[in-house]
């Protein structure tokens, strides 16, 4: 088993195929989209392979140590950052053709018009404990 | 197995171990131990005496932990002057636990976790899954939380906002897990007012009953939140309503208003509407009225314009509004509803797309998108 980061980007990905912004959609398009993220997340939970999902807000701010007694340094949060994080999957799977597969089935949740919105999402490995055999 | 009946004895068991001349937190972990043991064991063989069951268990634990350590002396002595078990006062060490788990030197989210397991007799894994974080982590948030309070003295009263404070949080920011956490708070809220009497008490009580008998209602069959306006009033609890509007009536007749007592005389008042429409929002602004005395509370006058909106109509609400700090959080989503009220869909999508944007929870950003989707589609914008 391995696990792997599914990440889903605000923007710095190449713009999805159906890139329509969400209020451009129709309410019962929204929920078909909210339903198909849930179901997906439920049936991963059915195969054994969920681990956690969280979505985070648009918006954050970088922090970094200013020295001894002193408070530390904070800026932004930024109107244009180029890559932005809105959230990820962590799925625990058997390998990582099963990750990807998961991934492209993710990118097709419906979008604008009930179609797929071919969105990208980065797929990455954790990186694990070492194994106990190495020989 | 009922397991409220077993949660509802732990404060009890706890203040059994503590007047032995166990420490708290000692007795905390001991009484813990029993619960966990109870949990396993009861479903095959229920005891007969519940609650002596439990402290002959929990006692037990007690001493053994005890016996490893170097505070074996002090049992010992603990042995001699044991006292014949049997029926004690229990209310009074309840209250005193309730002071102790909300005590002022602690945070809110270690009160909130001590209060659950020592008065509220749920399991670190239960608190844990509730609250979204490891168990090992919730373990060592409680045990710091009772470090913390171990020179507090069990037999001073403390104030009792610092408990209201401590249950409405557990009430309103329930998350998941197998525990009903705002059916939680209200059964510790009302074994409070058991054992107090307040009228602050009584409103929290209130306000908890009159927004659980609306959770049925609150949201849709996929998820998507309901808002009041929209809410299928058939689907309320009226029975929860009826005892909220009572136990809120008896409080404030007694005349000592408080910030609970007010914001369940707004929760009241939308119940009693058969109808949105029927919403009597002159009274509700008034009560708003009353809140901003009481707390000055920004987050208050927020609402207070929503309210102001439907009782003097949009311009007003947008009027109250402009005073307000526009950082305020759901400034935009408030915004978005006056501009729509008013006539103004195209401002008011473009707020609730913005509001989405600065929504603190999925559900509430899926309800403003949809919002700003609602309008964009029907008035082709």
């Amino acid at each position: 088993m391995a696990k792997y980061l599914l990440l889903k980007h605000y923007r710095g990905a190449p713009a999805a195929v159906n890139d329509v912004p969400m209020d451009r959609w129709t309410p019962e398009e929204i929920s078909a989209h909210v339903q198909y993220m849930q179901d997906f997340a439920t049936r991963l939970e059915g195969t054994g392979e969920f681990v956690d999902g969280q979505a985070l807000a648009p918006e954050g701010t970088f922090v970094r140590y200013d020295g001894e007694g002193r408070p530390p340094v904070t800026d932004g949060p930024f109107a244009e950052t180029k890559d932005l994080i809105a959230g990820w999957m962590v799925i625990d799977v058997d390998s990582y053709e099963r990750a990807l597969e998961l991934a492209g089935e993710l990118s097709a949740a419906p979008g604008k018009g009930g179609e797929p919105i071919h969105e990208w999402l980065e797929v990455r490995p954790f990186l694990t404990a070492p194994p106990t055999v190495t020989e | 197995m009922n397991e409220v009946l077993l949660r509802s004895l732990t404060p009890s068991v706890l203040g059994v171990l503590v007047r032995r001349g166990a420490d708290f937190a000692a007795a905390e972990d001991a009484a813990q131990d029993a619960l966990v043991e109870a949990l396993r064991v009861w479903p095959a063989d229920p005891p007969r005496d519940p609650k002596g069951w439990l402290v002959t268990v929990a006692w037990r634990k007690f001493l053994d932990a005890t016996r490893s350590d170097a505070a074996r002396r002090r049992r010992e002595d603990l042995v001699d002057v044991e006292p014949a078990p049997g029926p004690a006062p229990a209310t009074d060490d309840t209250l005193q636990l309730y002071f102790l788990c909300a005590h002022p030197s602690l945070t809110p989210s270690s009160a909130v976790a001590l209060t659950l397991r020592a008065v509220g007799g749920l399991t670190t894994r239960q608190i844990a899954q509730a609250y979204l974080v490891p168990e090992a982590t919730m373990a060592q948030r409680i045990s710091r939380a009772k470090r913390t309070v171990s020179d507090v003295r069990f037999d001073r009263p403390g104030d009792v906002a610092n408990v209201l404070r401590v249950l409405y949080l557990v009430f309103n920011e329930g998350y998941s897990g197998d525990v009903d956490l705002a059916a939680e708070a209200i059964r510790l809220t009302r074994q409070l007012a058991a054992a107090i009497d307040h009228p602050e008490v009584a409103g929290l009580l209130a306000l908890m009953l009159l927004h659980h008998a609306r959770r049925a209602a609150r949201t849709a069959p996929d998820g998507s939140l309901v808002p009041l306006a929209e809410q299928d009033r058939g689907r309320w609890d009226t029975g929860a309503i009826a005892e909220g509007v009572a136990i809120l009536q008896a409080a404030l007749a007694r005349d000592r208003l408080g910030e609970f007592q007010a914001q369940a005389a707004i929760a009241a008042l939308h119940a009693d509407a058969r109808t949105a429409e029927e919403t009597d929002w002159v009274q509700i602004v008034e009560w708003y009225d009353e809140l901003v005395r009481l707390t000055d509370s920004p987050v208050v006058r927020l609402n207070r314009a929503v309210a102001v909106g439907e009782a003097d109509g949009p311009r007003a609400g947008l009027a109250a509004l402009a005073a307000l700090d526009d950082t305020l959080p759901r400034h935009t989503a408030v915004a978005a509803y006056l501009h729509e009220r008013d006539g103004d869909p195209g401002t008011a999508a473009r707020l609730y797309a913005e509001a989405a944007r600065k929504a603190p929870n999925l559900a509430e950003r899926d309800h403003l998108t949809r919002q700003a989707a609602r309008l964009n589609d029907r008035h082709g914008l």
